[in-house]
């Protein structure tokens, strides 16, 4: 291979330095070479200033077409640009494989291990606070209300207008957290049901109002014991409501929140109970929703959920008891209403198998984490 | 309540289902059937002994016995065990139930010979617990002298039974009784009660103890001589046995038969040694101060206002709840007076409860006791005196009535109207029979409860015993139809949207106590007022937070000791700040008027809800405590603007107040290193507090946004470096540029902030990027250099900034 510093190729005799044909075919030839021969963009670069450049062999026959007799210079001007053009040609075309080649090394140098992600800091909402949501967005559904009132209560709302005679045991210090001054009747609230004695004074009917809230016992810490707990209640009061509208409700309720995906609903059986502020009063058992009931016919697979009862506690329920009514300023000869409650916590309890009630009020960032991605 | 079945059975003739049937039935009428105990079917090897002797082994913390047992019947060879036994009321000559080795007693407690206490022991006797018979053991169990030696005991006390444990509602104090359950079992099965109170008994008669009631609260007063009770006579086994099922323990035959009537009737007795008695029984209100010495042995001073039984030398017995020691039934008493009143209820409930003395009697006289019962329970437990304790009936007195039953008028439909589904007038008819109340007339019916259902008040409750009699399960299932809704208020999605955006930054929901202590409070800052709980659950935690920081501070370090160094939470609450006040408390005749609701309402302390954000380790820094409410601000539409200001728990240079419109809405910042310190906290915790409720109102008013003026021209991006003195706060220079720039300011934002040898000592540069754009055409250079000038001129003025050279 001759490089382009060689001596003059034959012909030269001929023509000025570099137009003799052969020249000209060995600019080309030793052009070509060099383009193919270049295997990275920068030797590539390098090859064209030496075959194409300004003082490339091609660039000095090209000024001497200047020095030719007039009749000449067409002809070898013509020679020069064909193989300028030639050698262009098969430059532009290695450049675009070098290019290529290059894009393609980068893209493989530049590949990671897509497993390492670092993960940005999760949020996350607790679980009473979506399940809670969750229990008034079906009432909502239904045309109910969100109804709220204060957790540090005065006993007439907590007990008085529910009917709770004045010497009842449930009034006691062991069950409530009584507030100072001594004496003023102030409490923490021991139910929601003061937010249904809010609702029915602030408010005529046709009443339908869903009660979300925490509330209070002087029960100390255990596994399954909270001195403070989330509770729902709902109240409806009409004309002509029966309990079989309490029962409705209930199965309504049953199947919003515990038949996820069979679309088959669950019942709820009430068994009867006694309330001061509910007269019919009743406890409400769940349809179990893991065996639906299958495990407690005997012999069956043992169930978790429900300790193979086939029902799981849930709540408590009735009419409202007249006297309610009264205390509410609602007639209740015109007015009937039924009235239920549940615990939150143990509803997530049972629903999750979480087995001690502390961890919903330590604060423990793993428990919400794990629990509270549910919209 | 613990009902014996047999003794069940014994009240309902031709009852033959199983014990497990007969609760499954009372379960459908309501009974809290919580669990039925079998007894005795696992008990073998357990027989009648004869302690011959006991040697006190002494040298022990507690009393121990040795003790020879004879379990050989008379006439057999001689079989003699020794034993050594922990319990002491036994002497030489008592027949016991003696678990011989090989027995076997419940739980599948195996008996051997073992040593123990340096001596062999070839047995153990037992007491009613071991047994399975009784819930508590207090000493081992006594027979009856003439139970036969060796005898199989299971067998001799007829001990195979089983036992429905009934936890009975406050309302039912008719079923604190085996004769109240036996009527709804007879209901349930549909058979006839043998009503054991019907007990025909003698007249009063003039020779009766004089009794004197002087107090409303008695309104029915039995008294009943006995004489001649023989009081070496001893209970029979089958009395002994009731008592053990029903979870009592015998005592002597003249107690144990007050105690089996109680129980049978739900009727409390009380029986006094008569000749310790002086003068008439007087039935009266205590006075504060006055003294007695109950069973129990304890003295007890009175607060005044309790029902008290007294005769000459003074209390004698708190009514209802428990008697005196001085005139209880001894080994020696002969002359007997039983007592069978009836008192009223929240009298006893106040009693029982003022001196913690909650007693059989007094959980049945709180509940409601059949007040047309004292005389037909006297009767009672006077037949079995004399039966069982060769006594003879004296002298009746017999003073005070009851009140009439209220009539009460029942529409025929009124239960199918409450239950939503229609029952035949003579099931409404038999069903409220069935309970015991007289029926007449036709619609609407004339209905007279029976005296031992105090609770039949009105027709609600009337309908409750149609209803469920039939069964709940016989009621339809129908979903009421609401008007339609207008959804969650404003305030309401607010809230939601609030804690979605809490969580969308990172920040994780805890849910805890209110309960705090004043030391926290005082570490703090102090100055807070919080409410104060009369029974705090902990005498430390007495105070209700008026700043949700103390639960999450200890969450945080909760967290951090439990190997999560990085905290980033937050809690959504109510806080309680400042006293509440005394108001009376309205009737419940009717609702409270306007003036009574709103003294109600103006007496709770306030309770606003605040939010609260706590940050540790990695996620602590003060822009991110500043931030949280912020970004809060942001997804409510709200701006909220620091400013610093050194505040309580903050590092003083490292915290802002959070203002809204220039009205404080919180606090935010890192916490002061001594707060930290106290705590245990991760240095540089950082933390914030609004008031949510504060916030959400304000969105709530703010109404619908205007839309924005969204102009298609391209915009013209300036940048401004200004060099100010190190003390401004850039808030100040980006208000003053933003007022400057005028309308055309679209957005700014500061992109650097510089110290050092180029701006001097004592100041800094601020740089910002400011987009200026123009609604109706493109900006020229003019316009630009304009807006420019202007803004830095302003912030000039106002915060001397000169533009970095």
């Amino acid at each position: 291979m001759s490089g382009p510093d060689e001596p003059a190729v034959p012909n030269a005799s001929e023509s000025p330095a570099g137009l003799a044909v052969a020249d000209l075919a060995a600019a080309q030839e030793q052009g070509l070479a060099g383009f193919e021969a270049a295997t990275t963009l920068d030797a590539l670069a390098a090859a064209r200033t030496g075959h194409l450049g300004d003082r490339s062999p091609l660039a000095r026959a090209r000024k001497a077409i200047g020095s030719l007799p007039g009749p000449q210079k067409a002809d070898a001007g013509k020679r020069v640009n064909a193989v300028a053009g030639a050698l262009q040609a098969v430059y532009d075309r290695r450049r675009g494989e070098l290019e290529r080649e290059r894009d393609e090394r980068v893209l493989v140098e530049e590949a990671v291990d897509v497993t390492v992600v670092p993960s940005r800091p999760l949020g996350g909402r607790h679980p009473l606070t979506t399940l809670s949501e969750r229990v008034v967005d079906v009432f909502v559904a239904m045309g109910w209300e969100l109804a709220e009132g204060p957790e540090l209560e005065h006993e007439w709302f907590n007990f008085d207008a529910l009917n709770f005679l004045p010497d009842h045991p449930a009034r006691q210090m062991q069950d409530t957290l009584f507030v100072e001054p001594e004496g003023s009747g102030l409490l923490l609230r021991t139910h929601t049901s003061p937010v249904q004695v809010r609702s029915m004074l602030d408010r005529r009917p046709p009443i339908h109002v869903v009660c979300p809230g925490r509330v209070y016992r002087a029960d100390a810490l255990d596994a399954t014991h909270s001195p403070v707990f989330a509770q729902v209640e709902g109240l409806c009061i009409d004309e002509g409501i029966t309990m079989a509208h309490l029962r409705g409700t209930l199965d309504h309720l049953a199947s919003a929140l515990f038949d996820e995906g069979s679309g088959e609903g669950l019942t709820t059986r009430i068994r009867p109970n006694y309330f001061p502020f509910t007269e019919p009063s009743a406890e409400i058992d769940l349809q179990c929703f893991a065996c639906r009931g299958a495990s407690a016919v005997e012999g069956a697979e043992p169930c978790r959920v429900c300790s193979s009862e086939g029902w799981i506690e849930w709540g408590g329920c009735g009419m409202v008891n007249p006297a309610v009514l009264v205390a509410g300023g609602i007639d209740p000869e015109r007015y009937s209403g039924f009235a239920f409650g549940m615990g939150l916590d143990r509803a997530l309890m049972f629903r999750h198998g979480i087995t001690d009630i502390r961890d919903f009020y330590e604060g423990d960032q793993r428990f919400t984490l794990a629990l509270g991605r549910e919209a | 309540m613990r009902v014996p079945v047999s003794w069940l059975r014994s009240l309902v003739p031709g009852l033959t289902a199983p014990a497990e049937e007969i609760a499954g039935a009372l379960v459908r009428l309501g009974l809290e059937v919580e669990q039925v105990h079998r007894v005795g079917h696992d008990i073998s090897g357990v027989v009648v002994g004869e302690v011959l002797d006991v040697e006190e082994l002494t040298g022990y913390k507690k009393p121990v016995r040795f003790c020879h047992v004879s379990v050989a019947p008379a006439g057999a060879p001689s079989r003699i065990h020794e034993v050594v036994c922990g319990a002491t009321n036994f002497a030489p000559g008592d027949r016991v139930a003696f678990a011989t080795p090989g027995a076997v007693l419940p739980g599948d407690f195996r008996i051997a010979t073992r040593q123990t206490y340096g001596r062999t022991s070839d047995g153990m006797i037992c007491s009613g617990a071991e047994l399975g018979a009784s819930e508590e053991s207090g000493g081992i169990l006594v027979l009856a002298p003439d139970a036969p030696l060796g005898a199989d005991v299971v067998e001799l006390l007829a001990l195979r039974d089983e036992v429905l444990d009934i936890a009975v509602t406050p309302d039912r104090g008719y079923q604190l009784s085996v004769r109240g359950v036996a009527r709804e079992t007879a209901t349930a099965f549909g058979l006839p009660l043998a009503d054991p109170a019907l007990a025909e008994a003698p007249a009063p008669d003039a020779g009766g103890h004089p009794v004197v009631l002087a107090a409303a609260d008695c309104d029915r007063f039995v008294a009943r001589v006995v004489h001649g009770f023989d009081p070496t006579a001893t209970s029979p086994a089958w009395l002994q046995r009731r008592l053990l099922l029903a979870g009592m323990r015998p005592v002597s035959l003249a107690v144990d038969v007050t105690n089996a009537v109680m129980l049978e009737l739900g009727q409390p007795l009380h029986a006094y040694d008569r000749a310790a008695l002086s003068g008439a029984i007087v039935v009266r209100e205590a006075e504060p101060g006055e003294r007695l010495r109950t069973l129990d042995g304890q003295e007890r001073t009175l607060a005044g206002g309790e029902l008290l039984i007294t005769d000459d030398s003074g209390p004698i017995g708190l009514a209802g709840v428990m008697g005196g020691g001085p005139t209880e039934i001894t080994a020696t008493t002969t002359e007997i007076l039983l007592e069978a009143a009836h008192f009223s209820p929240t009298s006893i409930a106040r009693t029982a409860r003022r001196h913690r003395l909650p007693s059989e009697a007094s959980r049945r006289y709180e509940r409601g006791v059949d007040p047309a019962l004292p005389s037909a329970a006297a009767e009672a437990a006077v037949r079995l005196l004399v039966e069982l304790g060769g006594a003879t009936a004296g002298a009746v007195t017999d003073l005070g009535t009851s009140a009439a039953a209220p009539v009460l008028a029942l529409p025929l439909d009124a239960a199918g109207r409450l239950a939503g589904r229609d029952y035949a007038p003579d099931v409404v008819r038999r069903r409220l029979e069935d309970v015991g109340c007289a029926v007449t007339g036709t619609d609407p019916l004339q209905v007279v409860p029976p005296s031992w259902r105090p609770d039949l008040t009105g027709t609600a409750e009337l309908i409750e015993e149609v209803l469920r009699l039939e069964g709940y399960d016989t009621i339809p299932v129908v979903l009421p139809r609401a008007p339609a809704g207008r959804g969650l208020t404003p305030q309401q999605r607010l809230r939601r949207t609030a804690s979605r955006a809490l969580a969308a930054t990172g920040l994780v929901e805890v849910v805890l106590p209110p309960f705090v202590t004043p030391e926290v409070l005082d570490v703090l800052g102090g100055g807070m007022q919080a409410p104060r709980l009369l029974n705090p659950l902990s005498a430390q935690e007495a105070l209700l937070r008026p700043t949700l920081l103390p639960g999450l501070l200890g969450a945080a370090v909760r967290n951090v000791s439990r190997g999560l160094p990085d905290v980033a939470i937050f809690e959504t609450g109510h806080v309680f700040i400042g006293a509440g006040t005394s108001v009376p408390a309205p009737g419940v005749s009717g609702p409270p008027t306007p003036e009574q609701r709103a003294e109600l309402d103006a007496a709770l302390p306030r309770q606003p809800r605040h939010v609260g954000v706590v940050l540790a380790g990695r996620r602590a820094s003060w822009q991110a405590a500043i931030s949280a409410v912020a970004d809060l601000g942001l997804a409510l539409g709200l701006v909220v603007e620091p400013r610093a200001v050194a505040h309580g728990p903050f590092h003083p240079g490292r915290s802002a107040e959070l203002l809204l419109g220039g009205r404080r809405v919180g606090v935010a910042g890192e916490l002061h290193p001594r707060v930290i310190a106290a705590l245990g906290l991760p240095a540089r915790s950082c933390a914030a507090e609004a008031n949510l409720d504060l916030l959400v109102e304000t969105a709530a008013a703010a109404g619908p946004p205007p839309a924005p003026l969204v102009s298609h021209f391209p915009p013209a991006n300036v940048d401004i470096a200004v060099v100010v003195d190190e003390v401004v706060p850039a808030a100040d220079v980006e208000a003053a540029l933003r007022d400057g720039a005028g309308p055309l300011l679209e957005a700014i934002a500061l992109f650097d902030v510089y110290t050092g040898p180029q701006v001097g000592p004592g100041r800094r540069s601020l740089a910002y990027a400011l987009r200026l754009r123009a609604p109706d055409r493109t900006l020229t250079d003019a316009d630009v250099l304009a807006a420019r000038d202007a803004a830095v001129a302003e912030a000039g003025r106002r915060t001397g900034a000169a533009l970095r050279s």
